[in-house]
């Protein structure tokens, strides 16, 4: 086994670790929280209830499970992956019977004090996964046919379930995260040239399948991709809240309409103005300068995930510090683009700042597991 | 499983490659949405803006009052009442059928006006309030104020409607308001905003259409901003508006009372002028409407009623019906002759009782003839030969000159609607409009007034106080607008020879009270308010060459609408000329018996700014008379007053 590589004595051990943490790390996931509260007890009204303070307790609980799991050794979540993925795909299946409806989707399964999305557990268990699978294959071997057609099943299963439930949004940073993963593993360049072509002609497909015997996506998907093509076309209907986003968000200026004044978000003519239309008050009310800043701190945590991947000499801790950065940024690069009118409405969180406690609680524990990698890396 | 060294480090060599190069990727696209951010912020940030403030901000408008109308006392004529509405909000009342079974347990509501209410409450937002009873009275509304925590969700508001006091008085002069129609905005290029808010009335008819502008003002704004659902979240700023200008009318409003109930139910007009600015004292159709039914929306079985009334209330006969003048025109032929210097007023004239001109007999009202005749004697028994010969002598043009300085021919410029020109033939006009020749008989027909020559009420008026004055007068029926007093028009000299004139009032004079004159028994005695005048009758029918050989057929035996149109016109005091009046009853025979009692009375009452004393009349009237004063007091609307005399 490849850990038995690392110089285990130069691993910082007990309570020590606590000193090799990334605190710059801490701080800038502290700093984007931060904002998501600012941005919700706004859109409140002025008011703490009813979404800025659970979602401070949420993200206290995420904070503590990022400690715990970044206190575990690396290698102990490496043999845990399977595990893992097939608690995370066992549960997209439970979902698929047994799951609350929202939205016209089954989502998630109700544990009381907590709702669970499994498929954002599933975003970071495969990222799990795949590294493990990377770090375990022989090198030479990974771009045998064989053992590309393996991790590929791996992503369709999930993908499947998340796409009948249906969750658009999920299934492409699924298909997409995991894509990622297997370029970054060395898989050879000819096969995501051949996947890519292979793709754009099935989304021609599906385009094309529209209002036949055998239409591939539901209607309101379609409409999504029609508002979104041309949000003008409909601006009281389906292009309503893509517009009323744009003008939010373009509304703002330089400097924004000021904290809490925004007239949009506070006069509900932007929808979810607290889950996945936040970032559209944020632009309104602290304008230009706000936005960027926030992406700014996005950035700043990427950039920190590949500095520390490069650092890292073993190939699943690289892997899967390189596998959540890339998660991370297709949340927030998704969720931005969609609110912007830059891509068609597909529901995805904007990370760590829209209010809802899954995808916050997976993304703390994923980052749990780049800092456990940090901290026991090779020395 | 060992790996190799190599292996090691070339897996760290590939992952490190393509993870820099993913890293520049998310780093680009990173930038792109920064650039995106700035175009839509940055760039587009002001068309952003404008969207935002659009969707937040409503303008509302706050209507105007509209300006007053008072008569030349200050009398309310048109005034804005206040008007009791019952409204309900879905979202304050709960359930909506139990409020409105306690509400109709109290007020009593109307049931179409209630499912209209229901219907439209369904449809539009929760927090708007619906009207569910309109026009309720005081009492409903304290009713309803005293038991209102019973009742959730129900407001009673006031607002303002129109309301004429002076109902019937008025009707053809002040006209009426209405909601605006489809029509009234079709007639403006741009319509005011203000027009188009439920409910406003504008001006329909009289000085409520023509003064419409004037009378509206200008409506104010507040500016609201609205939630995304509609609801108003608060006022930002308003800006007052500007209730329209007061009018004040020339009319005296005890005096038009007193005419209207002076009329009765007769198909009849009165045109009351002053003779020192041509101020229009009083200017009465009768029958009349209650223009309040009009504001309140008028059934159709009430217009029906106006409509298919063969004495035609909603005609405005003042001003809009133009009558063959009858003998009242003969001062226009005598005033032509005498000025053209065809005949001297002391020139005789033989009446053997018909002219015969190019073969054609032209008959005098008296068979037997009147002998020899000159300008007063004429004028007092109203010998129609005399004026066929004068005509003939001067020549229709001068006489159609002469009638337009007198104000015949033209439409005097009165703010109410329909005002006609009349007509005045001359030999271009024949021409152009029949596309025949003048032919002597039309002048001859022309001379008594009868014929093509028609004039209406108002230009009988005009005429006559012009032959009372030598001036130019010219009717005025606004006072002053916003306190500002309207300039009267014309009254210069027109020129007349003042002799000629003396002569022409001469015999009006001796109309009224020469015992030979045809107005003798409706005279003034009171030598300070003597009258002067002259009646007409203008024939509705042909009367054929047969009839005439059987003898013609009396006026009472007729149908009431074949009977002929009673004229009188006077002014007085003859001695110094204060008034004059144009009075026309419809199909009431003879003027002398049908017109000129209403002149004498509306004369002494103009004059006397209230009931005259009974020494006026003459002394075998006075019973009668004091019967019509105290049964015309009963029904008058207005206290009346023993106000100062004007002469």
């Amino acid at each position: 086994m490849s850990y038995l590589e690392y110089s285990v004595k130069t691993v910082p051990s007990g309570l020590r670790k606590v000193l090799y943490l990334s605190w710059p790390l801490v701080l800038l996931l502290t700093a984007v929280a931060s904002v998501g509260f600012l941005m919700l007890y706004s859109v409140a009204g002025g008011s703490f209830s009813p979404w800025a303070e659970p979602q401070m307790k949420r993200y206290l609980l995420g904070l503590t499970a990022m400690f715990l799991v970044a206190m575990v050794p690396i290698w102990f979540w490496r043999n845990m992956a399977v595990v893992a993925y097939l608690v995370s795909l066992a549960l997209l299946v439970v979902v698929e019977f047994f799951g609350s409806v929202g939205m016209g989707a089954q989502r998630w399964i109700d544990l009381g004090f907590f709702r669970l999305q499994p498929s954002e557990l599933m975003k970071v268990t495969m990222v799990m996964l795949l590294a493990a699978y990377y770090d375990w294959l022989p090198i030479r071997k990974t771009s045998g046919i064989l053992w590309v057609l393996l991790p590929v099943i791996l992503i369709m299963a999930p993908t499947f379930l998340v796409l009948t439930q249906p969750d658009l949004g999920t299934a492409i940073l699924l298909v997409v995260g995991g894509g990622l993963m297997m370029f970054l593993a060395g898989v050879h360049w000819a096969y995501f040239a051949t996947v890519i072509t292979a793709g754009v002609g099935f989304v021609a497909t599906v385009l094309k399948s529209r209002g036949t015997d055998w239409q591939m996506l539901k209607e309101y998907q379609f409409r999504r991709i029609d508002t979104f093509l041309d949000p003008n076309s409909d601006p009281l209907g389906a292009g309503y809240h893509i517009t009323q986003a744009k003008i939010a968000m373009g509304s703002g200026g330089w400097t924004g309409r000021g904290f809490m004044q925004g007239t949009q978000s506070r006069l509900n003519f932007l929808p979810e103005k607290h889950t996945d239309f936040i970032f559209n008050t944020l632009a309104e009310e602290f304008g230009f300068i706000g936005a960027v800043s926030l992406l700014a701190l996005y950035v700043l945590i990427i950039v920190f995930c590949i500095i520390s991947a490069l650092q890292n000499r073993d190939r699943f801790s690289s892997l899967l510090i390189l596998g959540v950065g890339l998660t991370f940024f297709l949340y927030f690069a998704v969720n931005m683009s969609m609110v912007m009118g830059l891509a068609p409405v597909v529901g995805v969180p904007l990370p760590l700042v829209s209010y809802g406690g899954s995808a916050m609680l997976v993304l703390m524990v994923a980052f749990g597991l780049v800092q456990s990698a940090h901290i026991h890396r090779p020395r | 499983m060992r790996r190799t060294p190599r292996e090691t480090a070339e897996s760290a060599r590939k992952i490190s490659r393509r993870g820099v190069m993913l890293g520049g990727l998310q780093l680009s696209f990173a930038g792109i949405l920064a650039a995106r951010m700035q175009f839509m912020q940055v760039e587009q940030a002001d068309e952003f803006r404008l969207l935002a403030e659009e969707n937040r901000i409503n303008l509302r408008l706050i209507p105007p009052a509209r300006g007053q109308i008072f008569d030349r006392n200050g009398i309310i004529i048109a005034e804005n009442a206040p008007s009791y509405r019952i409204t309900m909000v879905r979202e304050d009342a709960g359930d909506v059928q139990d409020v409105i079974a306690r509400l109709s347990s109290l007020v009593e509501l109307d049931e179409d006006e209630l499912n209209r209410a229901l219907a439209e409450m369904k449809r539009s937002a929760p927090f708007l309030p619906v009207t569910i009873a309109d026009r309720v009275s005081w009492e409903d509304i304290s009713r309803i104020a005293v038991n209102a925590p019973a009742l959730p969700g129900i407001t009673p508001e006031v607002g303002l409607s129109r309301h004429y006091p002076m109902t019937t008085a008025f009707a053809h002069v002040a006209g009426y308001v209405g909601p605006v129609s489809e029509r009234d905005l079709a007639r403006y290029e741009d319509p005011e905003p203000v027009l188009r808010i439920p409910r406003f009335q504008i001006g329909k008819v009289g000085v409520e259409a023509k003064y419409e502008e004037i009378l509206r003002g200008r409506a104010g704004a507040k500016r609201v901003e609205v939630n995304a659902v509609g609801r108003v979240m608060r006022e930002l700023d308003r800006r007052e508006g500007e209730a329209g200008a007061d009018l004040q009318l020339t009319i005296d409003g005890r005096l038009q009372d007193y005419v209207r109930a002076r009329l009765g139910t007769e198909s009849a007009s009165v045109v009351v002028l002053d003779l020192e600015h041509g101020d229009v004292l009083a200017i009465s159709s009768s029958p009349a409407y209650d223009p309040n039914k009009f504001v309140r929306g008028i059934s159709v079985a009430d217009y029906s009623v106006l409509r298919d009334n063969d004495r035609r209330p909603l005609a405005s006969k003042t001003v809009q019906d133009a009558y063959p003048p009858g003998s009242t025109f003969k001062m226009v032929t005598a005033m032509a002759a005498i000025d053209a210097g065809v005949i001297g007023p002391e020139d005789t004239v033989w009446c053997p009782g018909y002219l015969e001109v190019s073969g054609r007999r032209f008959h005098c009202w008296k068979h037997a003839g009147h002998g020899h005749m000159n300008l007063e004697t004429s004028l007092r028994e109203s010998c129609d030969v005399y004026y066929y010969d004068l005509a003939l002598k001067v020549g229709i043009e001068n006489i159609a000159a002469m009638s337009r300085r007198l104000g015949l021919g033209i439409a005097h410029d009165l703010p109410m609607s329909a005002v006609t020109s009349g007509l005045i033939p001359d030999k271009a006009w024949k021409l152009r409009e029949r596309g025949a020749g003048w032919v002597i008989g039309d002048t001859v027909n022309v001379a008594i007034g009868q014929g093509y020559v028609l004039s209406s009420p108002l230009q009988q008026a005009v005429m006559t106080a012009r032959l009372a004055t030598g001036r130019n007068i010219t009717p005025r029926l606004i006072k002053s607008i916003d306190g500002i007093e309207t300039p009267s028009q014309g009254g210069e000299s027109l020129g007349l020879n003042e002799n000629h004139l003396r002569q022409i009032r001469r015999a009006m004079f001796a109309v009224s009270n020469n015992r030979r004159g045809t107005g003798y028994g409706s005279r003034i005695v009171d030598e300070a308010y003597r009258m002067a005048g002259k009646s007409g009758t203008s024939q509705v029918r042909n009367i054929s060459a047969a009839e005439r050989a059987r003898g013609v057929i009396n006026n009472e035996d007729l149908p009431w609408n074949r009977r002929d149109h009673g004229l009188f016109v006077n002014f007085a005091p003859y001695d110094n000329p204060k008034i004059a009046v144009s009075v026309v009853v419809e199909h009431g025979g003879g003027g002398s018996s049908a017109a000129a009692p209403i002149n004498r009375d509306v004369t002494l009452q103009a004059l006397f700014n209230g009931d005259p004393p009974l020494s006026a009349y003459p002394s075998k009237d006075h019973e009668r008379i004091k019967a019509q004063q105290e049964r015309l007091n009963s029904e008058r609307q207005m206290p009346k007053t023993d106000g100062n005399s004007r002469a």
